[in-house]
């Protein structure tokens, strides 16, 4: 099964929780976590639903890993 | 096509500064703007598929561990001579894709000069100018770029004009000099802004991959730890505070007018091999044995500046250098070239030298009047005095001490030209003292003397003084 719909992902453990990506997401569909990760921050985390694909928050993040966007 | 925006691969997959577990995170604090320009920067490199030639020049600064995250070459630079490491790398290797990545603190404070004189050659590289008004990494003291008003650990009251002065604005400064090829000011306040980033971060490299010469982008960047604001804030602090400082636009652009490969400047690289062959050159070959030193000299030579006095000292202690011993040479003159005058002092000696200078020599030469007059009363009881009889009008104590009253210049202008008197003094203080045989220090001076058509006057100058003072002991070199 092929995926249709664009979507962004988190690697909850390699994001410091600036909440950057939520500050410039146009859609508005990313949150943040109640949970602490390992290293303290509360990450940010998709809210499942909404995501263009448009990459903003990719651009936005400064950690190189924790944000990774797919666009079908 | 699926369109994936993922971390670049021209990062690392893990970095290795970090200890277990946080290997794939930078070392920067929340929401800095320098993992923004790292990922933008790293995605370049791999879209114009200049990854794996490319040498990234860090700074000194919070970017000072850009070597453990991008997967190129990597230098890391003394502070603020980025873009002179940078100068030298791309001129050495042409086809390096060079960036000189820099804070305010490196690029504008301790590295202005490096800064301006790249710019100002037109280096084909690409400066990229972190600019956060703060120096971060030491813990946000001011920087040259710290607005008025601004608070930081060392302007607690706010920048003030009248103590501080103005912040600089670097672009500006930049763009009035006729070599740079693109120079402009760009922000990551919002996602605008940070696309505006991109599009200038890819214009500069695009710009030395063709060869059109310096690119140079600053970077509004926001500190949230060092400005004490949330990521979220100091992202629009940067637009509405910073940016009406540090205005955004284009200062420069002549990349349509540049030609392609219109800086290319290759260097030859220094090789080992050359390197070796220049020390080889340098090196003044003797295979001559060590000589046994009788006595330690502690000689004081004095005259007129260009009567070679500072020489005579230089050729006296080579020559002790290559018979084996401890040697120093110091010199002290005016700064007149011709006619002031000069001193120097040399040591000569079995056991290591302390202090270079000599203030009790046991070998005093005196080329001039105001020299005897001066020196002779310091030169310890039995030591030699050398003379020149033609120039000084009177004689030293001969009773304390044990005197060479020799016409050095006459001969040195019998010999063929009055400026080899020193040498001629030299054959007598070897003659007198005894401390190196006629044959060695001529076979010395046939190393040492630089200009191969003087040698022949200098040994025979180097003769005349020994003659004169052996003939009176009934020797002859």
């Amino acid at each position: 099964m092929t995926i249709q719909t664009p979507f962004m992902e988190v690697d909850a453990e390699l994001c410091k929780g600036c909440q950057l990506c939520l500050d410039v997401c146009p859609k508005s569909v990313i949150a943040i976590s109640e949970k602490l990760n390992s290293s303290s921050y509360h990450p940010a985390y998709y809210t499942g639903e909404g995501c263009t694909g448009c990459g903003l928050c990719f651009y936005a993040c400064p950690e190189p890993g924790a944000i990774r966007v797919v666009k079908p | 096509m699926a369109k994936v925006f993922e971390k670049p691969a021209s990062f690392y997959s893990e970095f290795e500064r970090k200890s277990a577990g946080g290997k794939k995170t930078t070392h920067y604090c929340p929401g800095c703007g320098h993992g923004n320009v790292h990922k933008m920067i790293a995605e370049a490199l791999e879209d114009l598929g200049v990854a794996e030639r490319s040498v990234f020049v860090s700074p000194v600064g919070c970017s000072v561990f850009g070597y453990y995250y991008f997967n190129s070459g990597n230098v890391q630079s003394a502070h603020g001579r980025a873009p002179a490491v940078a100068t030298g790398i791309k001129r050495t290797n042409p086809r390096a894709i060079v960036i000189s990545y820099q804070g305010d603190g490196d690029l504008a404070a301790i590295g202005t000069a490096e800064t301006i004189h790249a710019a100002n050659r037109g280096e084909n590289i690409s400066v990229f100018f972190i600019n956060n008004a703060i120096y971060g990494m030491t813990g946000g003291q001011m920087a040259p770029t710290t607005m008025i008003g601004q608070r930081t650990t060392t302007t607690p009251r706010g920048r003030a004009e009248v103590v501080h002065g103005n912040p600089i604005r670097v672009c500006e400064l930049l763009a009035t000099l006729p070599a740079p090829t693109y120079i402009t000011r760009v922000a990551l306040g919002n996602s605008k802004q940070i696309m505006q980033t991109r599009k200038a971060i890819r214009k500069a490299l695009q710009n030395q991959i063709e060869g059109k010469g310096y690119s140079f982008v600053e970077i509004l960047s926001p500190c949230p730890t060092g400005w004490k604001m949330d990521p979220t804030d100091a992202r629009e602090h940067l637009v509405t505070v910073m940016e009406e400082v540090f205005p955004l636009g284009v200062f420069k652009d002549r990349s349509d007018e540049v030609e392609a490969n219109a800086w290319d400047r290759t260097s030859e690289p220094f090789d080992v091999a050359k390197r070796h062959e220049y020390l080889q050159a340098m090196q003044t070959p003797l295979s001559l044995d060590p000589v046994e030193l009788p006595l330690d000299l502690n000689c004081k030579f004095a005259g007129f500046g260009g009567q070679g006095i500072l020489t005579l000292g230089l050729f006296l202690a080579q020559i002790g250098m290559k018979a084996g011993h401890q040697v120093s040479w110091f010199p002290a003159y005016g700064p007149e070239m011709r006619g002031g005058t000069a001193n120097c002092s040399v040591n000569i000696c079995r056991s290591r030298i302390g202090a270079p200078t000599v203030e009790h020599p046991n070998v005093l030469v005196v080329m001039n009047q105001p020299s005897l007059e001066m020196f002779e009363k310091d030169v310890r009881d039995g030591g030699w005095i050398f003379v020149d009889s033609g120039i000084c009008t009177s004689e030293p104590d001969a009773k304390r001490l044990k005197v060479t009253m020799l016409p050095a210049t006459e001969l040195a202008d019998q010999v063929g030209t009055a400026k080899v008197a020193n040498v001629v003094m030299l054959g007598a203080i070897c003659a007198a003292t005894g401390i190196f045989s006629a044959d060695y220090v001529k076979d010395t001076l046939r190393v040492i003397v630089k200009k191969r058509d003087l040698l022949e006057m200098n040994l025979r100058a180097f003769a005349a003084g020994w003659d004169a003072v052996a003939a009176r002991r009934g020797q002859r070199s």
